[in-house]
């Protein structure tokens, strides 16, 4: 049971400053309610790893506090580890056992009483579709098959906290989804509260109940996903001249309608943030119309996590990936 | 307790699979010595025409080296499995268990043990296949058994703390030929009363794998030789000593959890 804290997780003023490197973890503070999906958000390098590492007791913090099911992650490790399951970064598995081999030797580890260890093993082999491959070394495993594997493994003492570190990167996208379902059974079905560490924008949009925005080792924006696309307003439009020298031209006419920017490359690319009640994607047309301006491509964008993360940060959110493609009203090239 | 004994098997268990199902590293463990054995055994047969050799069979007298080079094996082997669990991320895995550390190495050195034991017991059974002399008599084959193992344990917490040290499976192969280098530079393949050139044989005299090759010698060339076993097993207890207390240092500094 969750001690003292009615959190899940509790941290505050969390850091980790490496040997002549700089702060990996800069002071962060982060509550999880119990049964939550929280999905913690950043580019490669953003510190997500580490703090995870520090969460699940495997890397000392060099400052500030943190509760892990009412337990000091620094003088209770022990405690710790025994509420929570974690699939790291890489699957960490051995590719000369089996699934059922590896399920022996974690259920043995873990303290599984030996009459249930088969039954508890077979059972979540079955319960994330490993069954037919079970007798087969590890080694020949696809991708999917293996982070299906190691997430397995994280709950065979069935803990009451997950924590998952990019559990789908370098997945296919069915692996990717058959993944997302078990996490969101697992929080639904069984009320563990999951820390979900991504730096794909639809994951977290999809399973979390709440995101954390990292970069560089600070915590730059939190709240559900909603709240947080909500923080950013209007929409955007973007807009591609379809001759290069009429950029200037273009972001005259955007300007209209927000604050209008060029890209900086030198292409014919232009964007614009709407400002309430300036009409939007059919006022722009019509008035790239009037001007006699030809666009190569338009495209209303409504506000994405990336938005949120260039809102606050000033850049995009490096190898998200995701094509936002439900949130593009995309307008054939040529209109005007 | 029981729950750690469990663990300790269940770790052992893995380490020993792991190995047996690595062929390209399990076989040349056990048949490459012996090829060296069977070309140093030609090559070298007419030294024991030299006055003051100790046996007329080479064979008996070199059947050591195929042990010392298996434990040789044993040593890498260890070494590169833990390396790659530590590169893979099982080790952190085993780590977020309640697993203790002494209980997780001794699971390791378990499961390297049981291999050792295959090895042992196929060049005990080699040298009776092809003739060797066996001066100890009956009661030197578990003597000479329990010696095996010591070395090969012995070689396994050096290989166990290298690891731990180096963290990376590839550096823990490029010491292959370091450990070999002792092996040549030692009594393998004369006596050291026999070896003529002077630094020669005070580097042989100085090196400790000299004295393991002559503690399993004996049993072959001279019967149960008390100086030599004492001075074998005396050898085999410093490592394990010295190189099992590094490890355990060395992976509580790896296992950094709180």
């Amino acid at each position: 049971m969750i001690q003292g804290s009615e959190r899940a997780i509790e941290v505050e003023g969390l850091t980790q400053q490496f040997k002549k490197g700089p702060l990996a973890v800069d002071g962060i503070d982060l509550q999880v309610e119990p049964g939550e999906i929280y999905g913690f958000l950043g580019p490669n390098g953003a510190g997500k790893s580490t703090t995870v590492l520090m969460l699940t007791t495997l890397l000392p913090p060099t400052g500030g506090i943190a509760r892990v099911g009412g337990f000091d992650i620094a003088t209770e490790g022990g405690r710790v580890r025994s509420v929570i399951g974690a699939a790291l970064q890489e699957a960490a598995l051995d590719a000369h056992l089996t699934a059922r081999e590896h399920m022996r030797l974690q259920t043995a580890l873990q303290g599984v009483p030996k009459p249930e260890r088969r039954s508890r093993g077979d059972e979540l082999i079955e319960r994330v579709g490993l069954a037919d491959a079970a007798d087969r070394k590890v080694g020949g495993y696809s991708g999917g098959m293996k982070r299906r594997l190691d997430l397995a493994l994280a709950l065979v003492h069935g803990p009451q906290i997950l924590f998952l570190d990019e559990p789908t990167t370098g997945l296919d996208p069915q692996s990717r989804s058959s993944l997302w379902q078990e996490v969101e059974r697992l929080a639904d079905d069984e009320g563990m509260t999951v820390f979900l560490t991504t730096q794909y924008l639809e994951e977290a949009d999809r399973l979390a109940d709440r995101v954390g925005i990292i970069d560089r080792g600070i915590i730059v924006a939190e709240g559900t996903p909603t709240s947080l696309k909500a923080e950013i307003g209007e929409p955007s439009v973007a807009a591609t001249a379809a001759d290069p020298a009429d950029r200037d031209r273009l972001v005259a006419v955007l300007s209209r309608f927000g604050a209008a920017s060029a890209d900086g490359n030198g292409g014919g690319k232009a964007w614009v943030r709407l400002v309430p009640g300036s009409g939007g994607l059919v006022a722009i047309v019509r008035a790239l119309d009037s001007e006699g301006l030809a666009v190569a491509d338009l495209q209303l964008h409504e506000p994405t996590l990336d938005d949120v993360f260039l809102d606050k940060t000033g850049r995009k959110l490096e190898g998200s990936g995701e094509p936002a493609s439900e949130e593009h009203e995309a307008v054939p090239a040529g209109v005007a | 307790m029981s729950g750690q004994l469990d663990s300790v098997y269940e770790v052992a268990r893995r380490s020993f699979l792991r190995s047996i199902r690595q062929p390209a590293a399990f076989v040349p463990a056990i048949i490459f010595p012996l090829f060296l054995l069977a070309v140093n055994s030609a090559g070298l047969d007419a030294a024991t025409d030299i006055p003051g050799f100790p046996t007329d069979s080479y064979v008996s007298f070199a059947l050591a080296i195929p042990f010392i080079q298996g434990a040789t094996f044993s040593l890498l082997n260890t070494g590169t499995d833990l390396a790659t669990d530590i590169e893979t991320g099982f080790l952190n895995r085993m780590a977020m268990t309640p697993l203790g550390g002494p209980s997780l190495l001794s699971g390791m050195l378990g499961g390297a043990m049981a291999v050792a034991v295959v090895q042992t017991v196929f060049y005990i059974a080699v040298g009776f296949v092809v003739g060797a002399d066996f001066e100890a008599g009956l009661i030197g084959v578990p003597l000479l058994f329990a010696l095996s193992l010591t070395i090969c344990f012995a070689f396994s917490c050096i290989g166990t703390f290298t690891a731990l040290r180096v963290g990376s499976s590839e550096a823990m192969q490029s010491m292959f030929p370091v450990f070999f280098v002792f092996l040549f530079f030692s009594s393998m393949a004369m006596p050291r009363n026999l070896i003529e050139q002077d630094w020669f044989r005070l580097v042989a005299t100085i090196n400790p794998l000299s004295y393991l090759i002559e503690g399993i010698r004996s049993f072959y060339v001279t019967g149960i030789d008390g100086e030599a076993l004492a001075l074998a097993f005396g050898i085999s207890a410093v490592l394990i000593a010295v190189f099992l207390s590094l490890a355990a240092v060395s992976l509580r500094t790896t296992l950094v959890r709180t």
